[in-house]
């Protein structure tokens, strides 16, 4: 009887490559998910689960499984790739200086002096140098300002949408 | 108001892209990091560690947060709770 293929450590390997990959990707861009990664170590546990399944199956039914030694390998890597993602968020994040020089509170704050003119960040983008009013297509002139002379050309839908609204 | 230390360009790409809006100053000569001692020697040369400073107008520090794991950062809901805590008279205390 041809004995059948064991994908399961390799789905567990590839689910638990997904839960260190998607820590960084996406997890991390949300603190309920970075500052406690219980979503990545869910997926962790589900990995792991389905390569332990996968290396007890051709143990135990050999004669229904093959690939012993492929199923050891994937669990090793996949050992591997949960140690270190427990070494990158539980070690290496927290290997920060101590700082001891730092104001303390209660303490003056060291003065910050800006070089450049303080501009906020939301000065730094400027207004778009087409403008549309009363749906009429302009131009701004450098400093900003409205042109109402020279329009650029026929008002189409969306502009006058935008008057209505407006 | 942040302080970082990359270069204006790159910081103002970053706040284009995050729709930040508040004060943002660029500190590519780390020279603010290191008069509030938060050089990260071990990132690189040039690299700040996370801190979080709340400071009153008369320039004293009223809270801060020095946090132990790179990847936790104050939360603005604490922010703000420490604030009220602030005004209402509560005592001041470090974050983390």
């Amino acid at each position: 009887m041809d004995r059948r293929r064991n994908f399961l450590p390799l789905a567990g390997f590839l689910v638990c490559l997904l839960a260190f990959v998607s820590y960084f990707v996406l997890f991390y861009r949300f603190p309920v998910t970075r500052d406690v990664p219980w979503a990545n170590w869910l997926l962790f546990a589900l990995g792991l689960g389905l390569v332990v399944a996968g290396v007890r199956r051709p143990f135990r039914q050999p004669e229904r499984y093959r690939g012993r030694w492929t199923g050891a390998t994937l669990a090793l890597l996949s050992l591997l790739v949960a140690g270190f993602f427990a070494f990158v968020t539980m070690v290496g994040s927290r290997q920060l200086p101590a700082s001891a020089g730092a104001p303390k509170v209660g303490q003056k704050a060291p003065e910050l002096r800006a070089a450049g003119p303080e501009r906020p960040a939301g000065a730094a983008l400027r207004p778009p140098r087409r403008y549309c009013r009363r749906g009429r297509w302009g131009r701004r002139d450098r400093r900003g300002r409205r042109g109402g002379a020279r329009l650029l050309g026929r008002p189409h839908l969306l502009s006058r949408l935008l008057v209505t609204v407006l | 108001m942040a302080v970082s230390v990359d270069p204006p360009q790159v910081t103002q790409k970053h706040l284009a892209k995050m729709g930040w809006t508040y004060t943002f100053l660029a500190d590519p000569q780390d020279q603010a990091i290191r008069r509030y001692d938060l050089v990260d020697p071990e990132a690189g040369q040039g690299i700040a560690r996370p801190a979080e400073f709340l400071i009153d107008p008369t320039g004293t520090v009223r809270w801060l947060d020095l946090t132990d794991d790179f990847r936790v950062r104050t939360r603005p809901e604490t922010v703000l709770a420490t604030f009220d805590r602030l005004a209402a008279g509560g005592g001041t205390g470090g974050g983390r």
